[in-house]
């Protein structure tokens, strides 16, 4: 790509222009079958092997809606405050590519099943307090994904200057819901904070409703971000782009900034911005133009004839609702205000996905501040080496809520607790279990502990005669000492406390 | 020939339309399946003569509503079995030719 | 061959479905022997006939000689149990060369099979092979197979009918005493007219449509198509069902038509000619036997009265909307990339060229005409005057039926407005085409069920001619009930049936 796109410093792009945003976020269900066929959804199989005739798109072949996609659907146009429509139909949305087995794809049109709803984000300010914004949204509707196309021969492993492609159906067919908002105006210069504020809090709703895996790493949540700019002062709507390939939250914030520096530029130099679809490139932090041919799209829905329309109950639409967890957002606010943290902390605890995990600890007996310790320590960096879930480290609430036990006791301290969550992880048992298991008990027969520490003052006079003037800074070092002697099984506090006797 | 509806599939339209149905039609065809196409367009013009604001669109046969499966798994086919069928492949997957040209 | 044996042969192909599974039931006959016959009847007549694009002889034995062992162990056989059946090639047989007509699909197998496939082989049925079609079930005459037209046995120069010609054909070949069809604008019930023959349109949803390839998703049934009115019946009984595969399938009661077909008592039924059926543009032949069948219905103890279906005139126009919209996206999978035929895979055409000569190649003129059309009509700013308005037509049309069975019990008409026509005839003159299915086309719209049935020759050209009954939805058991006592009727004033008079080929 020759030319690189000029750009207008953000401050003042924002202040000659007001942003227009808007989103279509594409959240891919975690139900066990397919959408239309009974093939399974899970990620990473070999390739073509969860593939049957419908999903291949196989002549001859017939679609058949997963009821629980339908629900969960249903349950996320509920959370998001959405009219559930009486009647509701699939329509065929009709375009050749070779990743479509069809070369159409189910989706709805103009009859979605769920429709006017909105989500109030709250967008974090650097004053570090928040500001909250209504996100309106247009529509919530289901459709099918495609295949997963691999371009060979290339240089680069793209589709530009592939010799041709390879094509893997396991995903096509996968449950796909489509979010769009209407047009999110007035945002100003906080346009990129409320984008990733409301992809962000999206993610934490949809999670909460335990209908996805809502993974943008794993492509279980895709964003597609619609920016266009309006002259300040003016409410002439400038002409949009949608930007695709925004893989992470920080990216959605980072790429509706890059596109209003951009589009300010092409309308400062008196140009006009082209409709079309960009691409963010994570490494620059910018957009560029999509380059894929395109026909002038006329995808030529119609109401899918092999499939009935869907309408729900009021009934079931109320059986959907009274089954929705708390909203993500009161949750927060109510765990937040029990626990007495501020919003950082409280964001941390968002952040590391620790909400459920914590909350359970709490229930189960264990202080906030201790659990929230552990979570947000020591597991979460497990979690985060192993690339998994906080709470797929292979220790559960319980296991924690035994740790921190153990260590009110005296029976460990947290070097040892470190090795107890090591034994929990490889299944050797229960907290109590493990440190039985491996001998990991706190010393607590104060003989050897005291001959240490006896030792370590014998070591240190220097110190030693710091402690005896009051200055008990130094203690640290005689601890330090007895717990090397001691091979860590010594309690810290019981130590202390004996340092200070024998000192007299 | 220009229908009812004042609509007509010359031959450019024509071309346009075996675009977006992905059919490479040569020149004969165009010249041929334009005259028959719209002498076609011109005898089916006619369901524009009904009034029928106020019907509604008939899409399915039977009045059903609600068919659904319950989200369970059932055994996919035999991935060889479907390759065979593919006129390429490779690693298991369905072999297709480039999808954007050379630039 | 002794002539016997040749003699018993000739008696096996020309015996009805019914007596043939009585026959082995009761193990006067195997249902080897059965096959056999048949297998030899396709070797020797099928050359003129071209009725079966695929003979699977291999496994039609294994079929019949499977039953006979169920017969020899004194199992409980299902209903069909050793009769052959034919198979239009449009239905997925595993492993089993499914074409659909067109040479797009040439050499395919498919991994699975069609439900109505799966009944078949569960009903007891042999399965002789698959049957000639024109390429996706597009035409009434079958001249549009990709593999070369089916003939009449009435006069080989003649068209068969379509697009189920070559099901319509192997019947009145004496090919097979079954074979299955589809209908989607007329395709099981022309052809069973311009043949001799009969043919069931059911009612939209009662036979599964799972492994139909489809052509107009909401238009598309597949039926029976037999010599008479009982085995019609039979092979319906067996090919009717609910099936959770198919999202459009009937899931409700579904009448008893084998029962039906030996009632044949129309005594105080209350019968309607469709006024918009019948007079101009019908031959003079065709008119005068349908008058006589009507005459026939009256004699019976029938009450004839005209009713009026105003909308009828707009259901061709409607049909050749719906149809090709439907269509164009239903065959936009057959692209070259994942089965079937594959031009211009040279390195360096892309995949958007690639498809395009695939489909050029692949396709004949009808179906070409058809997508075109079709995308069109569904295209924006199209759509509303188009596809939009078609099914707002449709809704009429549903709606005239609606009122015209709360005056009759059933509706007639002639099937065809013109006995079998000329090879080449008519091909280049696709609107000409078109018009054989004016009579038939309105059932399919609003999905309703509907049967031909013979009722004699044309007087100016000997060919058949057949009876159009049409029945409210799920209320298929009328069109046997009626069927049966037209058929009953005119044979007993004939003395014999109207498919012995076939030529001898
Ligand atoms: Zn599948």
């Amino acid at each position: 790509m020759s030319n690189v796109d000029q750009k207008v410093p953000f401050t003042e792009a924002v202040e000659a222009f007001d942003p227009l945003l808007g989103f279509e976020v594409h959240v891919e269900l975690s139900t066990k079958s397919k959408m239309f066929c009974a093939c399974p959804t899970e990620f990473g199989a070999e390739p073509n092997t969860q593939v049957c005739p419908v999903c291949l798109g196989l002549p001859g072949s017939m679609p058949v809606v997963n009821q629980d996609a339908i629900e969960s659907t249903i349950k996320i146009g509920l959370a998001l405050n959405c009219k559930i429509a009486e009647s509701s139909r699939f329509a065929r949305k009709n375009y050749f590519y070779p990743d479509m087995p069809k070369d159409y794809q189910i989706s709805q049109y103009d009859e979605p099943i769920c429709y006017d709803g909105y989500l109030d984000v709250e967008v974090p300010l650097e004053d570090g307090t928040k500001k909250s914004v209504r996100v309106e949204i247009e529509r919530v509707h289901m459709e099918e994904d495609t295949g997963k196309l691999t371009h060979a021969g290339g240089a680069t492993g793209r589709i530009q200057g592939a010799d041709y492609s390879i094509v893997d159906y396991n995903r096509a067919g996968v449950p796909l819901i489509e979010i769009v908002t209407k047009v999110v105006p007035d945002t100003g210069a906080l346009a990129p904070e409320v984008g990733r504020a409301y992809v962000t809090q999206l993610r934490d709703l949809v999670r909460g409703l335990k209908v996805s895996d809502v993974r943008m790493e794993q492509g279980s949540l895709r964003c597609d971000a619609n920016v266009s700019l309006m002259p300040a002062g003016t409410s002439e709507w400038g002409t949009r782009t949608e930007t695709k390939n925004v893989n992470s939250f920080k990216s959605v914030e980072q790429a509706i900034r890059s596109e209003i520096e951009r589009q300010a530029a092409v309308l400062q130099s008196g140009g006009k911005v082209v409709q079309e679809t960009r691409h963010y490139q994570e490494t620059s932090g910018t957009t560029t133009s999509g380059r894929e041919k395109t026909d002038a799209e006329d995808y030529r829905y119609f109401p899918e004839p092999d499939l009935v329309p869907v309408e729900p109950s009021a009934e079931w639409i109320e059986e959907l609702r009274a089954g929705l967890p708390e909203a993500p957002a009161k949750r927060v606010a109510r765990l937040q205000e029990a626990w007495g943290l501020s919003d950082f902390d409280m964001q941390s605890v968002v952040n590391a996905g620790a909400l459920d995990v914590v909350e359970e600890t709490v229930a189960a007996g264990v202080d906030q501040a201790a659990a929230r310790k552990w979570w947000l320590g020591e597991l979460a960096r497990r979690a985060n080496e192993q690339g998994v879930e906080i709470d797929q480290v292979g220790v559960t609430p319980a296991d924690v809520a035994g740790i921190v036990a153990l260590i009110d006791e005296g029976k460990i301290n947290d070097k040892l607790a470190r090795e107890v969550i090591d034994g929990v992880a490889s299944g050797e048992g229960t907290p109590a279990e493990v440190v039985e298991a491996r001998g990991l008990g706190v010393v607590s027969d104060d003989g050897p502990l005291i001959e240490a520490i006896d030792q370590a003052l014998a070591d240190n006079p220097d110190v030693v005669e710091k402690l005896r003037e009051g200055n008990m800074q130094p203690v640290g070092v005689i601890i330090g000492a007895v717990m090397k002697a001691t091979r860590g099984q010594a309690d810290a506090g019981r130590a202390r406390e004996l340092i200070i006797e024998r000192l007299g | 020939m220009t229908s009812e509806t004042g609509n007509t599939l010359d031959v450019a339209a024509v071309a346009r339309l075996a675009e977006l149905a992905r059919i490479s039609l040569s020149d004969e065809e165009l010249q041929r399946y334009s005259g028959q196409l719209d002498q076609i367009l011109h005898s089916v013009d006619k369901v524009g003569e009904v009034a029928a604001d106020d019907v509604v669109p008939m899409s399915h046969p039977q009045p059903l509503v609600n068919v659904t499966r319950p989200d369970v798994n059932k055994p996919c086919v035999d991935r060889e079995e479907v390759l065979r069928q593919a006129p390429a492949v490779e690693d298991d997957r369905f072999r297709v030719p480039q999808i954007l040209g050379e630039e | 061959m002794s002539e016997s044996a040749i003699s018993l042969n000739t008696e096996l192909i020309k015996s009805s479905a019914s007596a043939l599974a009585a026959a082995i039931a009761h193990r006067e006959i195997s249902s080897r022997e059965v096959t056999d016959a048949h297998l030899d009847r396709i070797e020797q007549v099928d050359e003129q006939v071209h009725a079966f694009l695929h003979v699977d002889a291999e496994g039609a034995r294994a079929q019949a000689d499977a039953v006979d062992a169920k017969v020899a162990a004194g199992d409980e056989l299902p209903p069909l149990a050793g009769v052959p059946v034919g198979l239009k090639d449009v239905f997925t047989q595993r492993g089993i060369p499914t074409t659909a007509g067109s040479r797009i699909l040439e050499g395919w197998r498919p991994p699975y099979d069609a439900t109505v496939t799966t009944k078949l082989k569960g009903s007891g049925a042999v399965i002789l092979g698959k049957t000639n079609m024109d390429e996706f079930a597009m035409g009434s005459s079958t001249e549009h197979s990709g593999y070369g037209p089916t003939r009449n046995p009435w006069d080989l120069d003649r068209i068969p009918g379509g697009s189920g010609g070559g099901s319509a054909a192997a019947l009145a070949a004496f090919e097979a005493p079954l074979t299955v069809g589809t209908d989607t604008g007329g395709s099981i019930r022309q052809p069973a007219s311009v043949t001799g023959t009969v043919g069931t349109k059911p009612t939209y949803g009662s036979v599964s449509r799972f492994g139909l390839i489809a052509l107009a998703s909401s238009l598309d049934q597949g039926g029976p198509c037999g010599r008479n009115v009982a085995d019609t019946a039979l092979l319906h009984q067996a090919l009717a069902g609910h099936d959770e595969r198919d999202s459009t399938s009937w899931a409700g009661e579904y009448p008893d038509v084998v029962a039906a077909a030996a009632k044949r008592d129309v005594k105080g039924m209350k019968i309607g000619l469709v006024k918009e059926l019948s007079g101009e543009g019908y031959q003079a032949g065709v008119s005068q036997r349908f008058d006589e069948a009507v005459k026939v219905l009256t004699d019976l103890g029938a009450e004839v009265v005209e009713v009026s279906c105003p909308h009828f005139d707009y259901a061709l126009a409607a049909y050749y909307l719906i149809l090709p919209s439907e269509a164009s996206s239903n065959l936009a999978r057959f692209d070259g990339m994942r089965f079937g035929l594959r031009e211009g895979d040279d390195g360096n055409h892309t995949v958007e060229q690639v498809m395009g000569l695939t489909r050029d190649a692949g396709f004949g003129d009808e179906a070409k005409r058809r997508i075109i059309l079709g995308t069109y009509a569904l295209s924006s700013g199209y759509y509303d005057a188009y596809y939009g308005q078609a099914q707002k037509v449709r809704t009429l049309i549903a709606q005239d039926f609606a009122a015209a069975f709360d005056q009759v019990d059933v509706l007639v008409s002639p099937t065809a407005p013109t006995t079998a026509f000329k090879l080449g005839e008519k091909l280049d003159d696709p609107v000409a085409m078109y018009l054989n299915d004016v009579a038939t086309i309105p059932v399919n719209l609003a999905g309703n069920c509907a049967m031909s049935l013979p009722i004699g020759l044309a007087p100016e050209d000997g060919l058949p001619v057949g009876l159009q009954i049409m029945a409210p939805s799920f209320a298929d058991d009328r069109l046997y009930n009626v069927g049966g006592a037209v058929e009953s009727a005119l044979v007993d004033s004939w003395g014999h049936d109207l498919i012995s008079e076939v030529p001898a080929l």
